[in-house]
């Protein structure tokens, strides 16, 4: 090795530290929160049994295996977002959807006043008073709405609020599903 | 006058949506038992606020894991059972504990092998 080559070396610490400058300059803008996605797909959703609001029917993981494929929305009164997708909601059940609901850490006043104000478009809402249903969908948080076939097994998730732009791609995987 | 309306309009202003706060957390009423959850607890992320454990955690949703963890150690399942339970759910991001999985080899053996690579410039520089 020459002595200019062996010199070289000395940049090495310069471009390792200009790789990392990248590297980091690279995240920098990116959302900081990350979006966790339900490792549940795939699986059958663990046995539940809900009791109802009001003295409704509730609803238990034996409704999600009908054999027909259906729509199970996690949404709350006290969550904005769920108040901004209940006219798709009200679309997909105008569609023909079978759609429950899971109301989670709710009460059944606050519930009575969300549905009077923002319409029921659920065939069964179940009472998830801890919010222990979240873990059975493998859900980070309120609203997400999946598509379970008529085994009862999970197929897809959507997380947050479902936009009208949604609704088509929920049809397409229930009819997957199918 | 405006300005009169408008107080006037907010004493007719109702109470903004919020989340109730969650139930209080019973703890396990064995010691041994509890113990065992609470370190559970600081090993295990918090989905809605990400970077806090369960345990330091005040959401409705790190309660809900709380209790689940409780359960789940009274009911005798093993530490590694119990983080199993989470990651089946939520995937390798639900735990503070780093598993020794291919892509993270690197970060395991990168101590070893900066040793190597000091190791090496310092006897290079000591033959010279």
């Amino acid at each position: 090795m020459t002595a200019n080559r062996r010199q070289l070396i000395w940049l090495l610490p310069l471009l390792l530290f200009i790789g990392l400058l990248a590297l980091m300059g690279g995240h920098l803008g990116r959302s900081p929160t990350a979006v966790i996605k339900s490792q549940m797909i795939g699986k059958p959703v663990g046995a539940f049994d809900l009791a109802g609001m009001d003295g409704a029917k509730g609803l238990s993981s034996a409704d999600l295996a009908t054999g027909k494929p259906v729509l199970v929305n996690l949404f709350a009164s006290w969550c904005l977002p769920c108040a901004v997708e209940a006219p798709q909601l009200e679309k997909l059940k105008e569609a023909g959807v079978v759609l429950h609901g899971i109301a989670v850490r709710d009460t059944a006043e606050d519930m009575h006043g969300f549905l009077a104000r923002h319409g029921n478009p659920f065939d069964l809402i179940g009472d998830d008073k801890g919010g222990r249903m979240l873990l059975n969908f493998g859900a980070s948080g309120v609203p997400e709405t999946y598509v379970i076939d008529g085994k009862g097994v999970i197929r897809y998730q959507h997380l947050g609020e479902i936009r009208p732009e949604h609704v088509p791609i929920l049809l397409r995987e229930l009819e997957k599903a199918a | 006058m405006k300005e009169i309306l408008v107080a006037l309009l907010l004493l007719f202003g109702g109470p903004a949506f919020a989340e109730p706060p969650p139930p209080p957390d019973v703890p396990l009423a064995d010691a041994g038992l509890e113990a065992k959850a609470t370190s559970l607890m600081h090993q295990l992320r918090c989905l809605t606020c990400q970077n806090q454990s369960i345990a330091e955690s005040n959401a409705g949703q790190a309660q809900a894991m709380r209790a689940e963890v409780r359960e789940l150690v009274a009911a005798g399942r093993t530490p590694d059972e119990v983080r199993a339970f989470f990651v089946e759910r939520y995937g390798n991001w639900v735990s503070f504990v780093p598993p020794a999985r291919t892509d993270t080899l690197f970060l395991w053996a990168a101590p070893v092998l900066l040793l190597l690579v000091g190791g090496v410039l310092v006897s290079n520089r000591f033959r010279r």
